[in-house]
């Protein structure tokens, strides 16, 4: 019995759950999917429209699917009593709360960036820009996954938590768009996405080192 | 506020010196500024189980919360393990509880074997029990596949109590253990608690009915119902 062995043990139940719960683990790339088609028909098949937006409707449409699924994060395990469970256990609550953030990015954030390179071929964007793309939203969807459950934790314990949660969170969420879409067009015109690249990685880092301190602070208001 | 309620009902007194695990001092609890608990004293000795009893809404649940540490104390107040002092939220010390309460840490969409092997992944396993093993002891045999959420709400329960069989503990705090259960239901909580106490083991639960546990050892406690 060891810390290592108690946290798989969670990430892999919450990914077994996922997988017994398909529509749920769908519904975000379904979104990104669906959403991505109705631009071009609502602006029109102008080319270098759809180019020059592309950054901005891939990146906003990710944010959002990635939120979809966020309040589900906590909620089912406060009400089935798993949350206590994992509250008193001897493990660490922050590296408990990191495998739960673990978990929700591989079901939701992961699909979305496999499938985003999809959409940006769709939309007309170059292989390279595509490239940067996918790094930008594979830095980018865990600190959404991370700064979306400190919100989800303090949320989970309330009746209708979703206003408070998408006011207390969006805000948070401000730099990572700014910075992901801030590199991906650098790429489209011809310049480096290095700096943006770094300062999204500077803020994974920070992100994944101290959300998991603030979700359990959070969960442990929730629970009392 | 807490008044014991006679002595234990059993005649077996241990040999030696009784060893008090758990005790606890002028525990306070306050909630929309009326006073719930007040003043509890409580010891739980080795190989011995309590049992609180008040109405509902009395602060039965609230005090073993307080106990596990899953409601923060809102006045500090002594609780000691073995002679040592010791803060409820501390996980040095949860390796020592199991905790039951109303809301049973089930997985609807896991099934009964996949529920129990988590826990015993994460908690830890008594070398002695299987998943299988801990199954059969409380009637769940041919369940093992079948999914937590098909069950009825007695054999949840059943289920959540082979946890307490799998998982090793020296506490455990059981919040109403016998509600949902059928009479054999209330059987396996008694067979359960006499295994766990002949083996040193301390329990704290509540009920607001008329269950006794039938164990070689235990103990009561009323909590009074506060007046607004």
């Amino acid at each position: 019995m060891s810390l290592p062995r108690a946290v798989l043990a969670l990430l892999l139940r919450d990914l077994r759950l996922a997988l017994r719960r398909r529509s749920e683990m769908l519904t975000p790339v379904l979104f990104l999917l669906m959403v991505a088609t109705l631009f071009p028909l609502g602006l029109g098949p102008d080319r270098d429209l759809l180019v020059s937006i592309a950054p901005g409707v891939i990146w906003v449409i990710s944010l959002l699917a990635c939120m979809l699924s966020l309040s589900l994060m906590f909620y089912a395990d406060l009400e089935d009593g798993t949350l206590d469970q994992l509250i008193i256990s001897r493990w660490p609550l922050p590296v408990l709360a990191l495998a739960k953030v673990g978990a929700h990015w591989l079901v939701s954030g992961l699909p979305v960036v496999l499938v985003a390179p999809v959409v940006a071929v769709a939309y007309g964007l170059s292989s390279e820009t595509i490239g940067v793309m996918a790094l930008s939203l594979l830095l980018g969807t865990p600190i959404l996954s991370s700064i979306g459950a400190i919100g989800v934790s303090l949320s989970v314990g309330l009746r209708r938590g979703g206003m408070f949660l998408s006011l207390l969170v969006l805000p948070l969420y401000v730099p990572v768009i700014i910075f992901a879409t801030a590199a991906v067009t650098a790429s489209l015109e011809g310049f480096s996405p290095a700096a943006s690249l770094y300062l999204l990685a500077a803020m994974l880092v920070l992100a994944v080192t101290t959300a998991p301190f603030a979700i359990a602070a959070g969960l442990r208001i929730s629970v009392s | 506020m807490m008044k014991p309620l006679g002595q234990p009902a059993s005649i077996a007194t241990p040999s030696g010196p009784r060893k008090t695990l758990l005790q606890v001092h002028s525990l306070f609890f306050q909630r929309n500024q009326l006073t719930i608990l007040e003043n509890v004293q409580l010891t739980l000795d080795a190989g011995e189980v309590v049992l609180i009893r008040g109405e509902n809404g009395s602060g039965k649940s609230t005090l073993i919360r307080l106990l596990t540490g899953l409601v923060p104390a809102q006045e500090p107040f002594e609780v000691s393990l073995d002679g040592e002092r010791f803060d409820p939220g501390d996980p040095r010390c949860q390796v020592q509880f199991q905790y039951l309460g109303h809301n049973l840490g089930l997985k609807d969409n896991l099934t009964c074997a996949e529920n129990l092997k988590f826990y015993a992944d994460f908690l830890g396993r008594r070398a002695d029990v299987t998943v299988q093993g801990a199954l059969n002891a409380c009637g769940l045999d041919g369940y093992q596949y079948s999914e937590a959420g098909r069950l009825s709400a007695g054999q949840r329960k059943r289920l959540a109590l082979a946890r307490l069989l799998l998982c090793p503990a020296r506490i455990w705090f059981l919040d109403e253990p016998y509600s949902n259960l059928d009479a054999e239901g209330i059987t396996l909580v008694d067979r359960l608690l006499q295994r766990h106490i002949s083996e040193d083991g301390r329990a704290l639960m509540t009920s607001h009915g008329t269950f006794v546990p039938q164990v070689s050892n235990h103990r009561e406690l009323e909590i009074d119902g506060w007046t607004p």
